[in-house]
């Protein structure tokens, strides 16, 4: 079990700017797959490279199966902690083959095998990620996927307590990514190897994880299984970085929200009482459009913008009063632009949640500027 | 002056020792202010002193009142400037249009043309000059012995003019490779957005490539000009015999006169390194505003090549001209003048008397197997400990955190801007005082080459440890190595090609030191350089030849074997 208390870092960013880790606390019960989950800045990476060793802390505890990492007057450097890491450049060596980096952790170990031991020991780690055959191909030559398979076979070749994965599937193309995705989450789930990941991807972190702490400005804010936290988020921001949304601004009355030129029928999340200021959490995967009025609860007249064709859907783009949001038509709806549509709002699938304010970048701009 | 490139995110990577940490970066502290800085308080100390030694200090401003108002003080610096001044232009237009004709221009043999304007930063400066002396001479000189036959006048090289040709043609092949490194790694893209805005090649030049080569342009003419202004060979060689003096052969002159003038001569290397000093801060400003243009990306693109069309023959033809001056003619008389009894222009009988007399003369004269010995001790030690300094100073400052990094980077660049001669001044003034028996010998050359090429080592390791992502080194420590299995094991081979580069560099330009070694050395640690030098004193100028001969032929084949074996590591990356 992973333990972090009330970890504290400041840290410069390759940017410049100063940032810090604050009171970031989180248990990762074992054989579990966590994900640090945020945008570039909020200070996952450097939670993360404090669990490594890499970074030093300056305040908190981080504790492995019991054992102080760090903290409490202890600091265990990196090569004597129990890890294995992947890194998003990969870092594989390349001035070795492909046997010479997975042999590395164990050439190097304090208790060095046997060389006979090293040789079925790189095998199967080889052989877990898919690359057996490979040993005596120079790094280099690899491509960037079997790069990647490389970098989690050597993490994983000294069956490490805690596997530390930084970004590792942000530099493969889209459809390496998906593929990666499945294999990574399938060899976790067999291996049961303690896991921590970090990513900027929510649909990564919901995919992979079994629970998600989503970060923002050093802080985690809020923590959770990935259907917790796209069905409940706490704040606008989580609500917006997990999964899409748009938000509509309304007073809380009683079983709803007043907005969008009448009363919204939706989930109140228990801090609202009637005469608060809530933000509608709105996703667009959840909202239909038809050309004609169905009588429904919580239907709403507008004004079709955009409607994309995507296969599956269309995405389309709405005008309701001044609100512009996202929603989706059946892809075989007839469906012209500027004409005038009715958005169904499933009652079940919105959520109002106390606004603290917080934006995501407007979407009526752009939109205004594609149909000029 | 910190290297650049350097990523702000700093790593411990061996985190619980910080103690040894700073021991060791106190300790590196040390050794570099002793080499660099200890030097320059003890000149500047002298300079102000009219005591016989180090320890023996009278506060005098006698030296720089001497130095700064005297009459020929203000000839001496109209010299020096405008010396460096024309040499800097004059190697920047040349080397400024190789470059563009070889990295930009469909000029035929390309290659050829890269090879031949390189050779000339293998070949001594020394040599060099002698070589152009037996073509500038006014009454011998085999240029100026066909022109006084047919016009009636000569080009003589014991002019201000003639020594900023002269110099000039040698450092041509610096601002050829800075150029041509600013050319292939500007991003074509930018003037092809111009010729897409329907700017034709002409205004494309003027309005985009221009300006945006500007900066690099003035950065380079800077380094040229403090580079030119310390130089010894040509000031010595040719301004002497020519009274034309610079701050360098004014200096080695105070301390040939007798008895040698310490005072003096620490104030003229006082106002030298003051002149150095002023142009690599204003280098400094020049490339900080440089970054401004990010033009240099680090890519090595494929630019699109101008179509010179009936140009192409002109431009082959300019190229054709300049190996002929700097390579080609050089080198003929050179080996011609090696193979005649007593120097003459050509003639039929002097061709029907060729003789290899100088070449073994050479070969079994005591003192040139002595320098030659000495020269290959030096260049592998100075190589050495430069190279294992620096690999350790540059991890330090680029890896770590710990406090004094900053300090270790200055402190390694600071020789940067220390003329040799005025390096030589401090050391002798120091070590002639502080008997700790290295005056006289090939140590104290040893000192002056080590502190002299540190700032070579650092920029070179820097720049590869920088290219090493520093992930890399990461990966190492998590899969549980400690400092020195990840530093032998993934840093030094990944550091390899650059290791290899500084150690072949600073070998090669130690075999051709002689400013920083002229007012240091004695009989038995006399170096090649110097064996030249002290020969074309008593006039051997046909065993002079033999040795350059010799030297060229070596220091090619050389150069292209390390380059080759260099080579070789770079695709590990």
């Amino acid at each position: 079990m992973l333990e972090v208390e009330r970890l504290r870092k400041t840290y410069t960013t390759d940017r410049g700017g100063v940032h810090a880790v604050e009171d970031v606390s989180f248990t990762v019960e074992d054989g579990r797959f966590y994900t640090l989950l945020g945008p570039s800045g909020c200070g996952k990476t450097t939670t993360l490279r404090c669990l490594a060793g890499l970074e030093r802390p300056e305040g908190g505890v981080i504790r492995l199966d019991g054992r102080v990492l760090s903290g409490e007057g202890r600091f265990v450097p990196t090569y004597s902690r129990d890890i294995g890491m992947v890194f998003q450049s990969y870092a594989i060596w390349p001035h070795m083959s492909v046997f010479q980096n997975v042999a590395f952790p164990l050439e190097v170990s304090q208790d060095r095998p046997s060389k006979e031991e090293i040789a079925r020991l790189v095998k199967e780690a080889l052989a877990l990620v898919g690359l057996e055959g490979l040993e005596r191909r120079p790094a280099p030559q690899l491509s960037g996927g079997q790069q990647q398979r490389l970098a989690l076979a050597r993490a994983l070749v000294r069956k490490p307590r805690l596997l530390l994965l930084d970004e590792p599937l942000s530099n493969l193309d889209a459809k390496l990514r998906q593929r990666m995705r499945i294999e990574l989450r399938e060899l976790q789930r067999r291996l049961g190897i303690t896991t921590v990941y970090v990513t900027h991807d929510q649909a990564e972190a919901l995919f992979l994880s079994h629970r998600v702490a989503v970060m923002q400005s050093g802080r985690i804010v809020q923590e959770g299984r990935p259907r917790e936290l796209y069905a409940s988020p706490a704040s606008p921001f989580v609500a917006d970085f997990v999964g899409d949304a748009t938000f509509v601004p309304g007073e809380v009355v009683d079983g709803g929200v007043r907005a969008l030129g009448g009363v919204v029928r939706c989930a109140l999340s228990e801090a609202l009482v009637p005469g608060a200021k809530a933000l509608l959490v709105l996703r667009p995967e959840r909202l239909l459009v038809h050309a004609g009025a169905t009588g429904g609860p919580n239907e709403f007249a507008g004004t079709l913008r955009v409607a994309a064709f995507l296969g599956d859907h269309l995405d389309c783009v709405v005008e309701i009063g001044d609100t512009v949001m996202r929603a989706r038509a059946h892809p075989a709806a007839e469906l012209r632009r500027d004409q005038k549509v009715w958005v169904e709002l499933p009652p079940d699938h919105c959520l109002a949640i106390p606004d603290d304010g917080w934006r995501p970048r407007a979407l009526t701009r752009t939109f205004e500027q594609d149909t000029e | 002056m910190t290297s650049a490139g350097v990523t702000a995110r700093r790593v411990a990577l061996h985190a619980p020792t910080w103690r040894a940490d700073v021991v060791i970066v106190a300790a590196a502290i040390a050794v570099l202010a002793y080499l660099t800085l200890f030097p320059l308080a003890i000149l500047v100390l002298g300079a102000f002193s009219s005591g016989g030694s180090v320890f023996d200090f009278q506060f005098t401003t006698r030296w720089f009142a001497r130095v700064l108002t005297d009459q020929a003080s203000f000839e001496l610096l109209a010299n020096s400037l405008a010396y460096a001044g024309g040499s800097a232009v004059v190697a920047f237009a040349m080397g400024t249009a190789i470059a563009w004709a070889v990295e930009r221009s469909d000029v035929p043999l390309r290659n050829l043309w890269y090879g031949i304007a390189l050779v000339p930063l293998i070949v001594p400066g020394i040599i060099h000059t002698i070589a152009w002396l037996f073509l500038l001479s006014p009454e011998i000189g085999w240029i100026n012995a066909p022109l006084k036959g047919a016009f009636g006048f000569s080009l003589s090289a014991y002019t201000i003019p003639g020594m900023i040709w002269i110099e000039g043609l040698h450092s041509a092949p610096l601002a050829f490779v800075l150029m041509s490194a600013a050319f292939r790694t500007m991003d074509p893209s930018l003037e092809e957005a111009a010729a897409a805005s329907r700017a034709d090649p002409w205004k494309t030049l003027r309005r985009v490539t221009l300006p945006l080569l500007l900066p690099t342009a003035a950065s380079v003419v800077l380094i040229l000009f403090v580079r030119t202004l310390e130089s010894f060979e040509v000031p010595a060689i040719i301004g002497l015999p020519g009274r034309v003096f610079v701050y360098t052969s004014r200096i080695y002159l105070a301390l040939k006169q007798y008895p040698p003038n310490y005072g003096l001569m620490a104030a003229y290397a006082s106002v030298l390194l003051a002149i150095s000093v002023l142009g690599l801060l204003l280098h400094r400003r020049v490339t900080r505003h440089a970054e401004r243009f990010a033009t240099i990306t680090g890519k090595a693109y494929r630019p699109r090549r101008v179509e010179l069309g009936r140009f192409r023959f002109l431009a082959l033809a300019g190229l054709a001209v300049y190996g002929l001056l700097a390579v080609a003619l050089p080198f003929v008389v050179l080996l011609y003048s090696s193979l005649i009894r007593v120097y003459t222009l050509p003639s039929v009988e002097n061709f029907r008397e060729l003789t290899l007399k100088n070449y073994s003369f050479i070969l079994e004269d005591d003192l040139t197997r002595a320098a030659i010995v000495n020269s290959l001790k030096l260049a592998l030690v100075s190589a050495t400990v430069v190279v294992a300094i620096t690999s350790v100073v540059a991890w330090i400052t680029i890896r770590t955190r710990t406090p004094g990094r900053g300090l270790l980077d200055f402190l390694a660049f600071v020789p940067i801007a220390i003329p040799g001669i005025v390096l030589g001044v401090s050391l002798v003034w120091l070590y002639s005082t502080i008997q700790i028996g290295i005056y006289g010998t090939i140590w104290i050359l040893i000192i002056a080459y080590v502190t002299r090429y540190l700032p070579y080592g650092i920029r070179s390791m820097s720049g590869g440890l920088a290219q090493i992502h520093k992930e890399l080194e990461e990966a190492s420590t998590a899969a549980g190595a400690r400092w020195w299995p990840t530093f032998r094991r993934v840093t030094i081979p990944l550091l390899r090609p650059a290791l290899l580069a500084a150690w072949i560099y600073v070998f090669i330009v130690s075999l051709r030191e002689l400013s920083a070694g002229i007012l240091l050395y004695s009989t038995q640690s006399v170096v090649l350089a110097i064996r030249i030098f002290d020969m074309r004193e008593t006039g051997q100028y046909t065993a002079i030849a033999a040795l350059s001969v010799m030297m060229i032929v070596v220091l090619v084949a050389l150069v292209a074997v390390l380059q080759r074996l260099g080579g070789r590591t770079v695709q590990a990356t």
